[in-house]
């Protein structure tokens, strides 16, 4: 050690008291205190070598054992040590300029290396690049920060003008300091301006019903266009003959579906089961011998049968499809937790302007935290287990009455729907056929609000496990209700209605279950929850408006979609009505979501909500209205009089018929026909399929198995780091305080006459 | 003045809206704001035609009623001499000017924002790009990233890079509200700081550093859209 010059780091460190308030470490000084950590590193080492069996005794004996905490508040280190923490890359780098550059130079090479999986192997690309960029075993002289600035600067100038903006809009550097980042990285070639993203999420119920209803009505807008441009618009421009006289338009029609909506393209007994267009050759059955010149010849009853295959095909995999990417992004581990640490950080909205509004804010935030705390301090209560067995009792009980209440919805609605059958009198009337929309819809209504009293007999644990089960218990009651509905449609009314139309029939009352849901949303959104929140504020006198029930929202939409896929064989224009009737449920909803509710408390629900909403209408509701499909096609008789399968035996055989045509037709199709004998027909393939499916299913879900372990081992390795440090930070405090003691020692010592040899001892030493 | 000015504005226009998240209106609203002439009555200086100041550009490309708004809401923050757009933009308008905006008054963080976003050595003051800055963090189109970034700035109330359990107190009472009434008791607060290091501390230190707070936010659906200014 030289002598003659004084050590930097005994410069640098105020090692009075006096010093304390005068100088904060200023960011940008990084290397010159990295350099003073490696020179105090050295330094230790030394006197450990000395005694180090009694720091180490030290150390440990003010940690404690175990748990390593940080000995005495952080006012009690010594100013050396507050510096020297103040400079840890960890703290700087929210604020050092060169941390920030060499974060945002990793950044940059990282998007040119673009990976949609995070690469384990890759993980030392941590959150604090200052540190790996300052590599003090081997390279005592850290980085300069032209340096780092420099490889910025090259690695902006290989991306695209676009993107280089979009980087350099998104650093938290100064206004200045990008400008000068930009002068030096622009190329000649041009400056032209690259394009903006748009951010911007709105509030949690808007954004959510807004994406939910987006997502509907895009699967609903394709099967439409599907069903106009084959079935509809072909049909429509040949009409057939009709049977009988046209009723006339009562204003009843938009709510029944019948009278003068029967024989038009809306339902399925109006289309032909011929070849439109055909060259007038040999006999037709019904369809007029009018060919157009040059017009190409139309096979009906395929036409349909084969558009409603590929749709119902496409919104399967376009819904498989978002329930994947859904499913990736939404997923993150206990990302429930963290209710107080997001309360308190991103709750104050900064938009607020008015005094008054601000000190409501103040309240409500203030009854959040409370509210917060109260839970938490009931959720740690000692569980005894009498509570506990009474808490379990609590719930099964309150499940055995909500299974109840489906159960007896179900068999509810199938009586009534046998009484409907077994009443002559009301055949005649056309009002007489709403009865059953309503009454179903009545009890859709009216059960879950049941329920919901219900659920607040229940033990009030776990908020998450709430929602769930209350979807859970509305998807059952759903569920059973609709199945009963569907036995009694394909089962029964096929049987009642021989000799007649049954399809339209069917197709008619999808409709209207479809327009008495609507009505009933509306009168529900208009005085339901008006007087839920008059009732809530005069009677229970609670001091807030109502939470947002996005649970029981977000299952309305999905049991309309249900219905919608449910009639699109016998109704090929419901779509149009489903959409009709989604937008205009959204924008009623809204206007009442700010009249009278407020945002729920639970803000990751909204997160988890899509994902939980795109599973529910992929599994019960698409795959329910697959399995009806598949009957209706597969199993039942298609009625004799209307329709373009009134020939045969089952709808499936229009294509059977069709490729016995092509195998006659020459040996130039003949692959069709092996395709259709040995791929659709032979059951070993299907088998074959969905096992290959399968196999990928569970191999994705052992990924994120996998990754999840990952996730736990490195907060265990971090947590470990984190111990280290805190045990590195009271060492360092306690070789200050001793160097300080010995400092104050010497100075005392001085005073008096003090023998050379003392002091070439410690310098020697 | 007229002409050079108007090349000159139109250029860094240019400049501020691709290195931050504001749009062209927001910026020259934002203008209005720090160099606001000593007129208050915006269909006098149309009338008036008046080139010797920056405005000019801003009423012919914006002369909807937000500009009008703008201009009789805020209050001159300069004073006279300084109405050129160079000077305006070198300008150092002190914080109680800056305060004094009604989207600031009502946001208990305001001294924070101010002393954060400020490049001055003094950090008292905030220059023309200062205030653009805090605009564009928070303005609709930021990433979440840079908001969180500024927000645990704003947040770290003794600036030493990271929340400890002093910064996330006073955040709480700036929250609940400065008054003895309003704030909560003191077990509340220790029970509320360390379920919040429980939460967010992964690496037990006792503090919560940057990186810890982005990944709690992240968690976050309406921070984005709480963390922002309308002006």
């Amino acid at each position: 050690m030289d002598m003659a010059q004084p050590l930097p780091f005994v410069l640098d460190v105020p090692e009075t008291p006096e010093d304390q308030g005068s100088q904060e470490p200023s960011p940008y000084d990084e290397s010159e205190v990295h350099d003073s950590f490696h020179q105090l590193i050295q330094e230790q080492s030394r006197w450990a070598a000395q005694e180090g069996l009694e720091l180490q005794q030290r150390a440990r004996g003010a940690t404690g054992s175990g748990q390593h905490t940080l000995s005495g508040s952080e006012g009690a280190h010594s100013t050396a040590t507050l510096r020297i923490l103040a400079s840890m890359p960890s703290r700087t780098i929210g604020r050092s300029r060169g941390a920030i550059i060499s974060q945002y130079y990793n950044r940059t090479v990282q998007l040119r290396r673009r990976s949609s999986r995070p690469l384990l192997g890759n993980l030392v690309r941590s959150a604090r690049p200052s540190l790996r960029m300052y590599d003090l075993e081997l390279d005592p002289r850290a980085q300069e920060e032209e340096e780092k600035q420099s490889l910025l600067v090259k690695e902006l100038q290989s991306l695209a003008v676009a993107q280089r903006d979009h980087m350099l809009r998104g650093m938290p550097l100064s206004l200045a300091e990008k400008r000068s980042l930009r002068e030096k990285s622009r190329t000649p070639r041009g400056k032209w301006r690259g394009q903006r993203g748009h951010g911007g999420v709105c509030s949690c119920c808007g954004w959510l019903r807004y994406a939910c209803v987006l997502t509907l009505l895009a699967f609903n807008a394709l099967l439409l266009l599907l069903l106009l441009a084959f079935i509809v618009g072909p049909q429509a421009a040949f009409p057939p003959a009709l049977p009988g006289p046209v009723p006339v338009c009562t204003g009843l029609e938009l709510l029944t579906g019948a009278g003068c909506f029967t024989h038009t393209v809306m339902y399925y007994g109006h289309y032909s089961n011929a070849t439109l267009n055909q060259p007038c050759g040999g006999p037709l059955e019904g369809g007029r011998c009018s060919p157009r010149a040059g017009g190409l010849p139309y096979n009906m009853p395929l036409a349909y049968l084969f558009t409603v295959g590929v749709g119902f095909f496409i919104t399967c995999i376009s819904l498989v499809y978002s329930m994947a990417h859904s499913f990736g992004e939404s997923y993150r581990v206990d990302s429930t937790s963290g209710i107080h640490a997001i309360t308190v950080f991103c709750s104050w909205d900064c938009k607020v302007t008015q005094k008054r509004a601000s000190r409501l804010q103040q309240d409500n935030i203030r009854t959040r935290l409370k509210e917060l705390l109260a839970e938490w301090q009931l959720r740690q209560g000692p569980r005894s287990v009498c509570r506990r067995l009474r808490q379990a009792a609590a719930l099964g009980l309150v499940w055995l009455l909500c299974l109840g209440t489906a159960l007896g919805c179900a068999v509810a609605v199938h009586v009534f729907s046998e009484f409907m059958i077994q009443s002559p009198e009301t055949a005649g009337q056309e009002a007489a056929l709403l009865v059953l929309p309503l009454v179903v819809g009545l009890l859709n209504l009216g059960a879950p609000y049941l329920c919901r009293i219900l659920a607040a007999l229940e033990p009030h644990d776990s908020p998450v496990l709430e929602v769930y089960m209350a979807i859970c218990r509305n998807l059952i009651l759903k569920l059973a209700v609709l199945g009963t509905l569907c036995y009694h449609w394909l089962g029964r009314r096929v049987g009642v209605l021989q000799g007649q139309c049954w399809e339209d029939f069917v197709g008619q009352e999808l409709y209207r279950f479809l327009v008495m849901d609507f009505v009933l949303t509306l009168l529900d959104t208009l005085f339901g929850e008006l007087v839920w929140r008059i009732i809530s504020e005069k009677k229970l006198k609670r001091r807030r408006k109502p939470e947002f029930d996005i649970a029981r929202n977000v299952l309305e939409l999905i049991y309309g979609q249900t219905l919608a896929w449910l009639g699109v064989l016998f109704s090929p224009l419901l779509p149009a009505v489903q959409i009709i009737k989604l937008l205009l449920v959204f924008y009623i909803k809204k206007t009442s979501l700010l009249a009278n509710c407020q945002a729920p408390r639970r803000p990751w629900l909204a997160s988890h909500m899509s994902t939980v909403f795109l599973t529910l209408l992929c599994f019960p509701a698409f795959l329910g209205a697959a399995v009806f499909l598949c009957y209706a096609v597969w199993q039942v008789k298609p009625s004799g009089i209307c329709g373009p399968f009134r020939t045969l035996d089952t709808m499936y055989e229009a294509g059977r018929v069709w490729v016995r045509h092509l195998e006659a037709a020459g040996p130039r199709v003949s692959w069709l026909p092996w395709v259709h004998r040995y791929l659709v027909e032979n059951t070993f393939f299907v088998f074959l399929v969905s096992a290959l499916l399968l196999a990928v299913i569970y191999l994705n879900i052992q990924v994120v198995r996998g990754q999840r372990k990952v996730i736990c081992l490195l907060k265990e390795q971090i947590s470990n780091e984190g111990e280290d440090k805190i045990f590195l930070i009271n060492k360092l405090h306690s070789i200050y305080e001793r160097k300080e003691r010995e400092e104050r020692s010497r100075f005392r010592t001085s005073q008096a006459a003090v023998p050379p040899t003392l002091f070439t001892d410690e310098r020697d030493a | 003045m007229g002409g050079s000015g108007s090349r000159l504005s139109k250029e860094l226009l240019a400049e501020y809206q691709d290195l931050t998240f504001l749009t062209k209106q927001e910026i020259l609203l934002s203008m209005y704001v720090v160099s606001a002439p000593h007129l208050v009555d915006n269909e006098q200086q149309a009338r008036s035609g008046n080139e010797h100041t920056g405005t000019p550009i801003a009423e012919r490309a914006n002369g909807s009623p937000l500009s009008a708004r703008a201009h009789r809401r805020f209050c001159e923050l300069l004073p006279q001499e300084q109405q050129s757009v160079e000077a305006s933009l070198r300008a150092q308008v002190s914080f109680e000017r800056i305060l004094s905006l009604p989207e600031l008054k009502a946001n208990p963080f305001k001294e924070r924002i101010c002393r954060v976003f400020s490049t001055s050595p003094t950090r008292d003051r905030l220059s023309f790009e200062d205030f653009l800055d805090l605009l564009s963090v928070f303005s609709d189109t930021a990433t979440p990233d840079i908001k969180s970034h500024y927000a645990f700035r704003i947040f770290d109330f003794d600036d030493d890079g990271t929340l400890n359990r002093e910064d996330l107190s006073q955040l709480v009472n700036c929250l609940t509200g400065e008054s003895e009434d309003t704030r909560l008791s003191a077990s509340e607060m220790k029970q509320l700081i360390d379920n919040i290091l429980e939460e967010s501390d992964i690496d037990r230190d006792g503090t919560i550093n940057l990186s810890e707070f982005q990944h709690v936010i992240s968690r976050s659906p309406d921070f984005a859209s709480s963390f922002k200014i309308v002006l």
